[in-house]
């Protein structure tokens, strides 16, 4: 599984990295960034659903490889 | 506030600073968002109030034609205010919150990195210390006024130093904000009253380090450019008046709000208390329920929307707080859900003017609850009724009488 951050809607809300510090990062602007590509390890399928679904802008999808 | 005339039609002559709003704002949503859903009112100037997410999540994005030049509800008089010499000395404006862009995010871009999550960690055990103090004050007597003797001080003390003023006059700084967000909401004379004072005390602060710079959140800022020019210094007495008038009401009405809710649901309560791995979703739902505040747009274009149609010199409200309990947005959206797993609340508001002290806030209610929880678990309001709310622009509880 992937994650893409849609950097023209990320405002900033910081609630993916605090969701899931292993998969997102937010730099001092306050724009959101996948780590590892975006890539998802199974183990932390469940941490980078809750960031999406917790995002209130809708700035990220799930994108099939 | 109490001798407006009583509201009959919410749907088109409603009140935001009604006695039975304030206390309790949740019904009237539900049935505007069933009704219009947007309703409008004659009164205070003029508004219209969006009660629906999916309008909410829209009308933040349509800039400028909902501009925040004006982010108040009831407006003054431009030249009432040209000829006041405090503010022709200092200036009026409060960036970022009432620019648009393209001034907005160059200003706004000054302000975030002094609040990003790395930025507020740092002030965490200062907020944690001052939490136990503030308790450790009260303890022994088994009751005390959660809004006054705790809630109020966690965001006037942090933000006092964040931004590198003198803690001890915290209580001043918040009678200010109190007369200028409180009384001077629709009184207009207090609120010119109250910005003069905040003006002038941070106009001399920032001339000062202008002459004499030091390691503080103002001499930072003043040394700041934007496209190669230093920052003009009336923007920089506008930011700094903005994060203490923007980060005092509306926190503690926030702590105040979870503390009210906890103190009358012990099931809730107990299991936060148990089960501390929820504070995080806990906050988040206490923040969606309970969010406080509301700010207004001024159009500046005509817009239309289904079969309403905002006119330029219009008010239209963001009620982020009625959009957090929409249920077209949330599963069981008047219902407080501790580990609710999905939840989009925008009570920090969205888009572009996203709240820059968001990350602040966040910590400071963490701080403020864990504390509380920790060293008093068990507590209920000992007088319900004397329990009272500021509302209008920012909503929450100014008294909370608790016994515990
Ligand atoms: C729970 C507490 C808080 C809530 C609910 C809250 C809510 C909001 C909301 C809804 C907005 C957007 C206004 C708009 O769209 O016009 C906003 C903006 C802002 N808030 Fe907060 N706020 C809180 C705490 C703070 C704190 C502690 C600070 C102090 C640093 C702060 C500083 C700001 C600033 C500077 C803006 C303007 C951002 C911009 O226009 O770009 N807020 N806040
Ligand atoms: S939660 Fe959404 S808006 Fe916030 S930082 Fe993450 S991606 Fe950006």
């Amino acid at each position: 599984m992937r994650v893409k951050v849609n950097a023209d809607k990320c405002e900033g809300h910081n609630r993916c990295c605090a969701l899931a510090p292993e998969v997102f990062d937010v730099d001092d602007y306050g724009t959101a960034t996948a780590l590892n590509d975006g890539v998802v390890p199974p183990e932390l399928e469940e941490k980078a659903k809750l960031a999406v679904q917790n995002c209130p802008e809708y700035a990220i999808e799930f994108v099939k490889d | 506030m109490g001798s407006n005339p009583p509201v009959d039609d919410w749907a088109t002559d409603y009140d935001i600073f009604d006695a039975s709003y304030v206390k309790d704002p949740v019904p009237v949503w539900n049935e505007l968002r069933d009704k219009c859903p947007i309703a409008h009112t004659e009164r205070w100037g003029g508004s219209w109030l969006p009660t629906k997410y999916e309008d909410l999540q829209a009308f933040v994005r349509m800039v400028p034609a909902l501009s925040s030049k004006n982010v108040l509800v009831v407006s003054q008089k431009r030249e009432e205010m040209e000829f006041d010499p405090v503010l022709a000395e200092y200036g009026n404006s409060a960036p970022p919150i009432t620019s648009d862009p393209p001034e907005h995010v160059p200003m706004r871009r000054m302000l975030l990195p002094l609040f990003s999550p790395k930025a507020t960690e740092a002030h965490r055990s200062f907020t944690e210390n001052l939490c136990h103090q503030l308790i450790d004050g009260f303890i022994d007597k088994g009751a005390c006024d959660g809004a006054l003797d705790y809630a109020v001080h966690i965001p006037a003390k942090t933000i006092a130093h964040v931004i590198g003023v003198d803690e001890d006059r915290s209580d001043e700084f918040v009678g200010w904000i109190r007369g200028l967000l409180e009384e001077g909401n629709t009184d207009l004379e207090k609120r010119n009253k109250y910005n003069r004072i905040l003006r002038r005390f941070f106009g001399e602060l920032v001339d000062a380090r202008k002459l004499a710079p030091r390691d503080d959140l103002i001499s930072h800022l003043l040394a700041q450019e934007i496209n190669g020019q230093p920052v003009a210094r009336k923007a920089v007495v506008g930011m700094c008046n903005l994060l203490l008038v923007a980060g005092i009401d509306t926190t503690w009405s926030s702590i105040g709000s979870a503390l009210w809710h906890f103190a009358q649901h012990p099931e809730h309560r107990r299991r936060l208390a148990n089960e501390p791995e929820l504070f995080p979703s806990a906050i988040e739902e206490m923040l969606r329920v309970y969010a406080p505040v509301t700010m207004a747009r001024l159009v500046t274009e005509e817009v239309q929307v289904g079969d309403v149609t905002f006119q330029p010199g219009d008010k239209v409200l963001m009620n982020f707080p009625a959009a957090n309990h929409d249920p077209d947005a949330f599963e069981d959206a008047d219902k407080v859900i501790l580990d609710r797993e999905k939840n989009r609340h925008i009570a920090f508001g969205i888009g572009p003017h996203r709240c820059a002290g968001s990350n602040l806030a966040r910590m400071e209610m963490d701080v403020a609850l864990r504390v509380w929880f920790e060293r008093i678990p068990e507590f209920e309001l000992s007088d319900p009724d004397a329990v009272t709310w500021a509302g209008g622009q920012v909503r929450g509880p100014r008294h909370l009488p608790f016994r515990f």
